[in-house]
């Protein structure tokens, strides 16, 4: 009846996860009753969970991400703290079992639900209003989505309490994943928890192609397009070419674990190091999916805050260009120790090493265009400096990494480690952090704390340092990664010190809690009411914040690159007037099919996790019927009246006029 | 916002206009999907490349592969695509029963394309041949199984397309998803073509 799920199923031994859990129950009990005693659902399911509005899709991503954020970080400080006592003999406190689950956890849930989600989200709300758009194309499928990645972020935290999760490491390698050598419920976990929110991303790939180049307002050409945007259409694209690679390797594993086939397996044909080439040639593209739109974030900000256009606009679209193309030929130097031989390595570790060349190009247009502005020290320039430095070096260890030679000594140590997390929080984390604190403002209608960003920042970049630099150093005397105990007791006193650094960085993460409260508790104070707090460049500045729902009341003209900029330099300047008159806007209506379809996966996905074959039927065709009334519905849109755009219209202005 | 400094492109824009926009990108965005689906079969393919010869002591593709058979089978699914074609070309003409029509005879070829397929895998796990024989089976069923899904769905999708346009005819909703229908079925041609090619064709010499 249940498969293989039964009530053993539940680690009641194991102390942490029993209190972790209960944490979660007596957290997620609070907020229940607190949404129930204020009387909330009724808000919760019309304005958010069936929303198609492009903003607060973007919100909720970024919501879920910042929870994921402290899930993620939960398992690092473990793994740090494993790690500093763990030595010469010493077991510390997590047995491997459950060391390997974290580290698996660990890498998963930060690459796949708090950086994918953060640039996702940014993406949802700033690319619809900085190319003067009033929705993404397909505002149903942006819904979809995001539910589809929700139902990968609870079957992932359901794996903690019910089962178990993969000891593969975050990329599952076979032969390692498969049924034989792992033939427990993680690795199926990691299987569904992938598949169904990866389908998601790629549904989102397309959304914002077609909505990025058919949607654009009047006289924005590719070429006026701002910065951010132009990143993420290359990460659109990349999303749109890698995902199905995915989509495939995972789908080949499934069938090797549930149908016995011979995709990966030691015997009967099966190629292991087939596997660890098709998930690279996913896994290099993603992390230029997550790195270009940090770009985009940081080109904006340094415009906007030294009051310049950017240095070299067209050179930095075509450095991203270039950096989207390379970034499918460089895949194998994740495994030069594979065996290819000496040409092919030679070729790729060239290829990786011409990266570095666009990188460099956005490096300086970005230093340029600080040269001689008017360089304001916000939160988001603060962030945007400390990338550029430490992105700087976190790319000189990856140009050392690509040297196939040094690359046999360093594979597999902790200089992989220090090296990735030197470009994914110096390069990602740093500017989503900035895009956050840019575009909050945006998103709500008032800023953010700058004195807590400010903390936020200090301790995120001194924790980065302290925390990883010692890992570079460790791995010239031979630590490696995934280590759950080693017998160097001289390796000691740099993993307390790596430890210590973690401890500064959850310092930073409970800055930006703070911050968020703080912010919150003094909106009133910190009031944007023009819509235009940092003096902006781009058309998302020349709405109100928040946008009404449907972004414009009238569709802005463009004629430059930063042409909001423009306007406001004319003579006269920019004056927000009230239009004399106002039309219908067409727009999509909420729906409830998406969160109900992805309910329906989230069925299927856990069904097939524990063998439940009759719920897994039950799912999918649940997820069909739904599909069927949303052909079927007839009644998808409808039109924003005139004296309703109007009423809107003058309630902004009239704040405006309360303000001046 | 509505200002008298961003100018008012935005009148033009009524009904009719946006529902044919709507249209157009409805078309241009599947487009792109059948881009990304390319990308898994492309995959697929480069798995079956590299897993073709590994055997492991079980049959070879010579030993299994029947191409008259096969042939017939390609040329259902060939000839499906012209009935569709020509379903497309009585859309643009306005007339919904001969759109159903052949609507209705892609529907069968289709079903008979699928039939074989499932009548020669049948075949190949009841001789033993199934694909948890070796690497090379698992590659095989695996490729031509996703080609025999996807024809399967376009069969689905063939019979909703079938009932909703006898139901509401042809009109702004309709017009657009049997183009889509008609992309996605000339898609699975030409990927069967591949199959054909790459797998019986080159396999069975």
């Amino acid at each position: 009846m249940f498969g293989k799920l039964s009530l053993d199923s539940i680690p009641y031994h194991e102390p942490i996860i029993m209190v972790t859990a209960a944490v979660i129950g007596i957290v997620g009990a609070l907020i229940v009753g607190l949404i129930t005693y204020y009387r909330k659902w009724g808000y919760l399911w019309s304005e958010w969970i069936t929303s198609i509005d492009h903003k607060k899709i973007g919100v909720m991503y970024f919501l879920v991400a910042l929870v994921m954020l402290i899930r993620g970080f939960a398992d690092a400080i473990m793994m740090r703290t494993q790690q500093a006592i763990a030595a010469g003999g010493a077991e510390g406190y997590l047995p491997p079992e459950h060391y390997d689950q974290i580290f698996t956890a660990h890498g998963v849930i930060m690459i796949f639900f708090v950086a994918m989600p953060m640039v996702i989200g940014l993406m949802n709300l700033v690319v619809p209003l900085q190319i003067g758009a009033r929705d993404v194309a397909f505002p149903f499928m942006n819904n979809l989505s995001f539910w589809l990645f929700a139902v990968g972020v609870i079957l992932v935290n359901m794996s903690l309490v019910i089962g178990e999760f993969a000891k593969t490491g975050w990329l599952a390698y076979a032969p390692l994943s498969e049924l034989k050598y792992s033939p427990g419920v993680g690795v199926d976990y990691w299987i569904w928890a992938l598949q169904i929110s990866g389908i998601g991303t790629t549904l989102t790939g397309i959304n914002f192609f077609v909505t990025i180049l058919k949607m654009r307002t009047k006289g924005m050409s590719l070429f006026r397009m701002p910065i951010f945007t132009w990143t993420a259409l290359c990460t659109n694209v990349l999303i749109i070419l890698s995902f199905p690679i995915l989509t495939v390797t995972i789908a080949l594993l499934t069938l090797d674990r549930y149908l016995g086939m011979h995709f990966f397996t030691n015997d009967m044909g099966g190629s292991q190091m087939m596997y660890v080439n098709l998930i690279w040639a996913w896994g290099h593209p993603e992390v230029y999916i997550l790195i270009l739109p940090a770009f985009g974030v940081f080109s904006e900000v340094i415009a906007t805050f030294t009051k310049k256009r950017l240095f070299g606009y067209k050179t930095m679209v075509w450095a991203t260009v270039v950096i989207a193309f390379l970034s499918f030929t460089v895949w194998l130097h994740h495994f030069f120790t594979m065996g290819a031989g000496a040409d092919v390595n030679s070729f790729f570790g060239i290829a990786t090493m011409i990266i570095a060349i666009p990188t460099g190009v956005k490096i300086f247009n970005w230093l340029f265009t600080m040269y001689r502005g008017r360089i304001q020290f916000t939160t988001p320039v603060l962030w945007t400096i400390g990338f550029i430095i430490t992105f700087t070096l976190g790319g000189m260890t990856g140009v050392m990494l690509a040297v196939p030679g040094a690359n046999f000594v360093l594979h597999n140590t902790l200089f992989v480690i220090a090296h990735f997390h030197n470009v994914i929080i110096g390069g990602v984390v740093f500017g989503m952090m900035a895009g956050f604190t840019y575009w909050f403002p945006k998103a709500f209608g008032f800023t953010l704390s700058e004195k807590w960003g400010k903390r936020s920042f200090w301790c995120w970049l001194i924790g980065f340092y302290v925390a990883f630099m010692p890992l570079y150093a460790l791995s010239f005397f031979g630590a490696m990664r995934r280590m759950q105990s080693y017998e160097q007791t001289e390796w000691q006193p740099l993993m307390i010190v790596a430890w210590f650094g973690a401890v500064i960085i959850a310092c930073g993460i409970a800055c930006i809690v703070i911050q968020l409260v703080v912010s919150i508790r003094d909106r009133e104070k910190n009031r944007d009411l023009t819509g235009d707090p940092w003096d902006g460049r781009t058309l998302e500045w020349s709405t109100s914040s928040p946008p009404p729902n449907y972004n414009f009341a009238y569709l802005p003209d463009v004629a430059s690159i930063d042409s909001y900029w423009e306007m406001k330099q004319q003579p006269g300047g920019f004056k927000r007037e009230l239009a004399t008159k106002f039309e219908d806007i067409h727009m999509p209506r909420n729906t409830a099919e998406g969160p109900i379809l992805s309910l329906f996966a989230l069925l299927f996905g856990f069904a097939l996790i524990w063998h439940i074959w009759w719920l897994a039927g039950l799912g999918a065709i649940g997820m069909f019927v739904t599909f069927m009334f949303r052909i079927f519905n007839n009644d998808t849109d409808y039109h924003v009246s005139a004296a309703e755009v109007e009423k809107t219209e003058r309630e902004y202005h009239k704040r405006l006029e309360i303000q001046a | 916002m509505a200002t008298d400094t961003i100018k008012q492109h935005d009148a033009h824009a009524h009904d009719g206009h946006e529902h044919h926009d709507a249209g157009a990108m409805k078309i241009f965005g599947f487009w792109i999907y059948l881009m990304s689906d390319l990308v898994i079969f492309g995959t697929l393919f480069a798995t079956f490349g590299v897993l073709a010869n590994a055997t492991a002591g079980g049959p070879t593709s010579q030993e299994i592969f029947e191409l008259p058979f096969v042939l017939v089978e390609t040329f259902l699914l060939l000839i499906s695509s012209f009935t569709f074609g020509l379903a497309v070309l009585a859309q643009n003409a306005g007339d919904r029963g001969a759109v159903l029509k052949w609507l209705a005879v892609t529907f069968l070829l289709g079903f008979g394309f699928v039939a074989m397929e499932v009548y020669e895998f049948h075949n190949l796990i009841a001789e033993g041949y199934g694909p948890d024989r070796s690497a090379f089976l698992s590659a095989f069923f695996t490729l031509v199984g996703t080609h025999g899904l996807h024809v399967t769905f376009g069969l689905i999708w063939i019979a909703i397309m079938f009932f909703q346009i006898s139901k509401r005819g042809l009109d702004s909703v309709t017009k657009p998803r049997m183009l889509c229908l008609s992309l996605f079925w000339h898609f699975l041609d030409i990927v069967w073509i591949c199959v054909f090619s790459f797998v019986y064709l080159i396999g069975a010499m």
